[in-house]
């Protein structure tokens, strides 16, 4: 605001000024500061419950005032009964999620490359009509593909299986839209100077274009990791149970097997609160983690696109 | 110097020539025209297209008109079976809108639409409010901007279900019900927030207290991205029209109303139609938030001995009311299918309406 004090003959308006304009920051401060906090609160809770004993937590609110401030109630029991539970326990959904996040970016990655390159580099009849058409569909919600794709899995029986899982999730068109605007920036002259050097339409799409948009993959790659490890309707209706092949093994993902320990019950007991937050804990990690490893990349993703998962 | 004419040199005419000559080798390999490679790349992508997206949309809506068909071998070919069903008059359907009024009969579907438009208009405005209201503000600071920037995004990176659970501890009765307990601080006697049961001598939630937890809930979900868009929004406006602005001696005010919204307005558009879609198809959330808490909310779709298909009570929006009824009811996909189609009329009512009222405010 320096730069305006030359407005000001005045002496004691250019303070008054000044002086308004300091209450104005302060207030921007605390607005920023309470909603910090609003979106922090819950993060706090999480990891302050996660390594509180459960007996702390019993009774309730109004009669356990300090249930978050007893220090002396800290342990890691919580944790160790996430991890020992048997063939239905969190290694396990973690070794499925595991599984079907990267099965399934592989899957999504490799069509979206391949066909973000047909509509951006060849020419062909009905391109652009067909690219209309796929867009279009980005518009129906989900349930609809969802009612009918729940009807084939049953039908061909693959229910509780990894199928189900992966290749539902096979394609995304959003991804082929989002590559097929980055493919589209490359400069046709690289493409034209690749021709003359001999180098044929796939060889440009593996030499050329998908080290320049490497960024943009990455992107894509660690947002259908993300949607994989948040999935919840799609597994929720077609692995609920044990794997078709080796019923012991359980096909749950890491989302069904959290909002399932709330139905879980010890001896008749409802199990501890502290053991389900510590379970959000657990799931929560390794986004974080990626979250603080490539900020960039998923907020460059996220604010093209909107979808979470 | 000047008069120096470069002439390849035998060796480089030779690289040349031996140049040409794999290109010829190779030309022959990839000889293919173009639209025969487009339509090979392509097949992978169409192949999953087709089979998991098209042929579910065109078949779902076929399920929906046709009504009183019982599916007892999975439905996956809607209208192959209603054509040998009817021919061979194996069983008594027609073709027509008898699920769509069955589906505007059902009480919980009517009550599960009034539900979600209750969140919707009550959560987007304020959503999108807030998040105006914080970009601005973030884009007006300084110092510990991106510190801000990080916590305010922290929501979107995190599991639907994980977070939905810590909310529906903290707004519960148990001692962990961390809002329970600022409340007695202040005197306030604890209140049932989400179930609908009676919890250590706490009555039923009313729908209003449920209301204020998946308002708090989906703001607290909501404001990330809706931010993000806006700070990317507010970075591309010319700082040229801020200088006029001082100059003329404008107030913050002033310069943030005719100056900062209006060149907003593309992404306030955006924001709006896809908040009025998401919040619209809400379900995971809401599930996560109610967890078991909810006695007739179960915990898959719904409770698996009581349907509770008849029951007019509970917090359950449109999407999980599909789910539900396809999880409970496999046989009959054509009601929920009726109840998507629904769904989708009114999302594209809410998006024409929108883009009608946006012609003449939006600045391009």
């Amino acid at each position: 605001m320096a730069e305006h004090a030359m407005y000001f003959t005045d002496e004691r308006a250019q303070r008054n000024y000044k002086i308004r304009v300091g209450i104005l920051k302060g207030l921007v401060y605390v607005f920023l500061s309470i909603f910090a906090l609003f979106m922090v609160i819950p993060f706090v809770i999480m990891v302050v419950g996660s390594f509180i004993e459960a007996k702390a937590f019993e009774g309730f609110a109004d009669t356990a005032k300090i249930s978050y401030l007893g220090f002396s109630n800290w342990s890691f029991s919580n944790y160790q009964f996430i991890f020992s539970n048997g063939s239905s326990s969190f290694p396990t959904y973690f070794l499925n999620t595991l599984i079907v996040a990267v099965a399934s970016t592989t899957v999504t990655v490799v069509t979206a490359v391949l066909a973000a390159f047909a509509f951006a580099r060849l020419n062909f009849k009905g391109r652009d009509a067909l690219f209309a058409l796929l867009l279009a569909t980005m518009m129906i919600p989900g349930e609809m593909m969802v009612i009918t794709n729940y009807q084939t899995v049953k039908a061909i029986n693959w229910t509780n299986t990894f199928a189900a899982l992966i290749l539902v999730h096979g394609v995304s068109v959003f991804y082929i839209f989002y590559l097929r605007q980055t493919f589209q920036q490359i400069p046709n002259e690289l493409y034209l100077a690749a021709k003359v050097d001999g180098v044929g339409d796939l060889g440009y799409l593996v030499k050329v274009m998908i080290p320049i948009a490497m960024p943009t993959i990455t992107t894509i790659i660690i947002l259908s990791m993300m949607g994989a490890w948040n999935s919840y309707i799609w597994p929720n209706l077609v692995a609920r149970g044990g794997w078709k092949y080796f019923p012991k093994h359980s096909m749950k993902l890491v989302s069904n097997g959290l909002r399932d320990m709330f139905s879980l019950t010890i001896a008749n007991q409802p199990i501890p609160d502290t053991y389900k937050i510590a379970g959000s804990m657990v799931i929560s990690i390794p986004l974080l983690i990626v979250f603080i490893l490539f900020r960039k990349y998923i907020m460059r993703g996220v604010s093209r696109s909107g979808i979470k998962g | 110097m000047a008069q120096e004419v470069i002439v390849p040199s035998s060796d480089g005419a030779a690289a040349i020539d031996a140049t040409k000559a794999k290109l010829v080798g190779k030309r022959k390999l990839i000889n293919l025209p173009q639209w025969a490679v487009a339509w090979i790349v392509l097949i992978p992508a169409l192949f999953f297209i087709i089979w998991f997206m098209l042929f579910p949309i065109v078949n779902t809506t076929l399920f929906a008109f046709i009504g009183d068909f019982y599916y007892d071998k999975g439905g996956s070919f809607a209208l192959a079976q209603f054509v040998v069903a009817t021919t061979k008059n194996s069983q008594q359907s027609s073709f027509g809108f008898n699920n769509f009024v069955e589906v505007l009969q059902n009480k919980v579907f009517l009550h599960s639409i009034r539900n979600t438009a209750e969140l919707v208009i009550i959560e987007v405005p304020l959503t999108i409010i807030v998040s105006l209201l914080l970009a601005t503000f973030l884009n007006s600071i300084k110092v510990l901007k991106g510190f801000y920037q990080t916590i305010f995004f922290l929501p979107y990176v995190t599991n639907t279900i994980a977070l939905g659970l810590v909310f529906n501890i903290a707004f519960s009765r148990g001692s962990g019900g961390l809002v329970n307990i600022l409340l007695s601080a202040f005197g306030v006697d604890p209140i049932n927030w989400l179930s609908d049961a009676l919890v250590g001598g706490v009555g039923k939630a009313t729908r209003a207290h449920q209301a204020v937890v998946i308002v708090t809930y989906s703001l607290w979900n909501g404001l990330a991205f809706k931010i993000l868009v806006f700070m990317s929004g507010l970075a591309t406006i010319d700082k040229q029209y801020y200088d006029a602005a001082k100059i003329d001696g404008s107030s913050s005010f002033t310069i943030w109303r005719r100056i900062t919204l209006p060149l907003l307005s593309p992404q306030i558009l955006y924001i709006t139609i896809t908040s009025f879609i998401g919040s619209f198809k809400m379900y995971t959330g809401v599930m996560a938030v109610y967890q078991g808490q909810s006695s007739s909310t179960g915990y898959y779709f719904g409770p698996t001995t009581n349907p509770g298909l008849t029951d007019g009570d509970e917090w359950i929006p449109v999407v999980g009311w599909i789910y539900r009824y396809l999880y409970l009811y496999p046989t009959e996909p054509g009601i929920p299918s009726a109840g998507s189609l629904v769904l989708l009329a009114i999302i594209m009512m809410i998006t024409v309406v929108q883009f009608a009222v946006s012609k003449k405010r939006v600045h391009y």
